[in-house]
């Protein structure tokens, strides 16, 4: 019997940290010490504190530890294991927001802001590892639906439970079932759209990283509802790992009889199927995807009709992000009423969200409806790093919009976002500082968006092209009175005339940066300034105090603009300097600065 | 053992077949790009114009497909395929520096490869390890936390292998 259990992350940005080789070592010193027999080693998918990967916690005492190398591992064993004390150097004493709710899983609903519903078994269970998924109440929710509830009781508890589309624009879960079981046709489909594509965005991934079977489940359940033989998912090529646990995990369900002919010996038959993408990000708007899924060029296309009438290969399908299917088994399980008490107004339930940028504690966290972004920063994320000041948060993507700090209050949920001038969108949250120029970060992500844009109308396609060379140069000091005027009219233009969601949300960062950040786009059109030092052509380089005069930089400035005595501070003539930056990286003392 | 040119266009021929087999043929073609493109490691003129005439689907379409995606290669690839992470998250921890610092060192901008077939330059959208930026991917390994200074050493070392 396992005394010990030591737990590994095995998400992937623990693997590139070599988390893949600290299993061999635990092994091999346990096995050294004599105590393979009392240890039992775990992997578990992402555990979302990915700064301080590779992440190891050892149970009893519930300690986390952090950047554990090789190295380690026998100090480690010897003081946790043999004298029972935690192993201080490497343990992650502060209280993180992991930290937190890990201590208390199991016996409180909540640990401190965060709530986990979607992510409940990441970190916990072996993905990979089906009678972990089973020990966990894993396909109880199925076996109640295929045993005491019939199609229609099982889309009036989704109904009932408030739960609403993941992906983005929040459409109601349970009224697109009914829309869809409402059809009448000989062959339905059910498709998982994990082509999740928003840059800084990566909650689908671990959600299926972590705990695939969830997934599976969910889809399982909706095929029930809505009586569909057929899944699909739609999953980017460039999640590998998750791909492989994902196939894995339909194997195993397979194996189980949770897939295939007569499910757990009832009348319900259904199977899931893989299909890649190959990098589009238009993939991710529900109609492109579907032409993705039948072997075409991922386009949108105008609805209706909807694809709950007429969806893949001309058949009503039902089409719902990642992380709406991992919530219907907890529906099922534990009722709609209980789902619907978490949240607020019509939002209920949870969200995760991928927190990035400059924040202390990046990586996933998942917080009931109604928290303030206020407690997601700073409750959660720890704050902005070195000192620095809040400047703005981003959400939703290149769809969504730049929140300054007077918005930090609003609680989230998906009429507040859009009342502040973003949105949910699929749950990227980034936080920028200071540092951040607004009007480059606007010019970001129209970047984002014109590249990915499919071409197919016109306002998306040209009306992109021309609020980004509007952008362009206004970052490179040539902007004109006039511009701020355009690009409001043509972002409007563009949301109103647009096919799909692309276009009709690429403007956002654009509009919501001159709404919130005005002053920022008049310094850089009247004045030629940027505040924080981004735009190339509107920063100059100046040399600091700490310059010992080496005349490095002097030798290797190809314009000769830099001038001073040996061993006194040397100077940049600000009118010949090209801003090439080949003095800042030969300067072995970091004196020279962006002013 | 490296497979011989007649063992792929086997090996492809055999995966279409049972794409052919499958409720929607047509549907497959991306998949078979796929996995032409694990074969080959691009998708050359001829491989697509064997699937036309094999999977009877017009190599028009097929050349619409393969460049609509940018998973897809036309060309052919380096031995390392360096993918320099613009996702955000890289970006506002200084993509853009680390970019440069690797445009200057190879002397190639995107899409292009080394004369010595050694590097490839692409861009990439967020690789997923936001927590790590900046980052860059090298073969499929991801190097995270960089600065201008240590992409350039870590481009030297792979000289070496």
């Amino acid at each position: 019997m396992s005394r010990y259990v030591i737990t590994l992350c095995h998400g992937s940005s623990c693997m590139q940290k070599d988390s893949q080789k600290l299993r061999q070592a635990f092994e091999k010193e346990l096995e050294k010490k004599k105590l393979s027999e009392k240890v039992k080693i775990n992997l578990s998918g992402c555990l979302g504190m990915c700064s301080h990967g590779p992440i190891v916690i050892i149970n009893p005492r519930y300690t986390v530890y952090g950047k554990v190398t090789e190295n380690d591992i026998p100090e480690l064993i010897e003081s946790h294991i043999i004298k029972k004390e935690p192993f201080k150097r490497l343990a992650i004493e502060e209280d993180h927001l992991f930290n937190r709710f890990y201590r208390v899983f199991g016996d409180v609903k909540f640990f401190g802001k965060q709530m986990r519903i979607v992510l409940r078994n990441c970190g916990i269970i072996d993905p990979e590892n089906m009678d972990d998924y089973l020990s966990v109440r894993g396909y109880e929710a199925l076996a109640k639906v295929l045993t005491k509830m019939n199609p229609e009781d099982v889309i009036r508890e989704v109904k009932k439970s408030g739960l609403r589309g993941r992906g983005g624009a929040g459409f109601p879960t349970g009224i697109k079932w009914e829309l869809t079981a409402k059809e009448n046709s000989d062959e339905k489909f059910v498709i998982c759209n994990a082509d999740e594509g928003d840059p800084g965005a990566f909650m689908d991934r671990s959600t299926i990283e972590g705990d695939p079977h969830t997934v599976i489940e969910g889809m399982i359940i909706g095929g029930y509802a809505v009586s569909s033989n057929k899944g699909v998912v739609y999953i980017r090529a460039e999640y590998p790992l998750a791909i492989k646990r994902l196939e894995k995990a339909i194997a195993d369900a397979r194996k189980e009889g949770f897939l295939g002919e007569h499910i757990l010996g009832s009348n319900f038959s259904f199977d899931i199927e893989i299909r890649l993408g190959a990098g589009a990000f238009v993939c991710g708007e529900e109609t492109a995807l579907i032409h993705s899924i039948e072997g075409s060029r991922g386009m949108p296309r105008p609805r209706p009709p909807y694809p709950s009438v007429s969806g893949l290969f001309g058949k009503p399908t039902l089409i719902n992000n990642v992380e709406t299917w991992a919530n219907i088994p907890v529906i099922i399980l534990d009722g709609a009423d209980w789902f619907s008490s978490i949240g607020i107004a019509k939002s209920k339930g949870t969200k995760v969200f991928a927190l990035a940028g400059k924040i202390a504690n990046t990586g996933l966290v998942e917080v009931p409806m109604g928290t303030t972004l206020r407690q997601i920063i700073y409750d959660i994320g720890g704050g902005i790093p070195n000192n620095k000041k809040f400047k703005a948060i981003q959400t939703g993507g290149p769809s969504g919009g730049c929140l300054p700090e007077k918005f930090l209050d609003t609680k989230i949920d998906y009429e507040s976002l859009v009342a502040a001038g973003s949105i949910m969108g699929s749950g990227g949250m980034i936080v920028m500082d200071e540092d951040s120029c607004m009007v480059n970060i606007a010019k970001f992500f129209l970047e984002f968006t014109q590249n990915e844009s499919c071409g197919k109308c016109t306002p998306c396609r040209e009306g992109t092209k021309r609020m980004l060379e509007i952008l362009t140069r206004i970052t490179k000091g040539e902007g004109v009175d006039e511009d701020i005027v355009n690009l409001k009219r043509l972002g409007t233009m563009i949301k109103k005339a647009s096919l799909c969601g692309l276009g009709q949300s690429a403007p956002n960062p654009v509009l919501s940066t001159i709404n919130n950040f005005m002053e920022e786009y008049v310094e850089h059109i009247k004045e030629k300034k940027c505040r924080a030092g981004c735009c190339q052509g509107l920063f100059a380089y100046a040399i600091t105090e700490k310059c010992i005069g080496c005349g490095v930089c002097k030798k290797v400035c190809p314009v000769a603009a830099i001038t001073g005595e040996p061993r006194s501070k040397h100077k940049i003539d600000k009118n010949k300097c090209i801003k090439c930056g080949l003095c800042v990286k030969a300067c072995k003392f970091e004196a020279i600065k962006k002013a | 053992m490296i497979a011989t040119q007649d063992e792929k266009s086997q090996e492809l021929s055999s995966f279409m077949q049972k794409a052919k087999e499958s409720d929607h043929p047509d549907s497959q073609l991306i998949s078979i790009l796929h996995k032409a493109q694990e074969l080959y490691g691009y998708l050359d003129k001829a491989v697509m114009e064997k699937i036309a005439i094999e999977m009877n689907i017009p190599s028009a379409h097929i050349w619409g497909v393969a460049t609509f995606y940018h998973f897809f290669h036309l060309t052919p690839r380096g031995k390392f395929a360096i993918s320099v992470c613009l996702g955000t998250a890289c970006y506002v921890k200084g993509a853009e520096d680390i970019l440069k610092a690797i445009k200057d060192e190879l002397k190639i901008d995107f899409g292009q490869t080394t004369p010595d077939g050694l590097f490839t330059l692409q861009e990439t959208r967020c690789l997923g390890a936001c927590g790590l930026a900046p980052v860059i991917m090298i073969g499929d390994k991801i190097y995270g936390e960089l600065t201008p200074k240590k992409a350039v050493e870590l481009l030297r070392s792979f000289y070496k292998k």
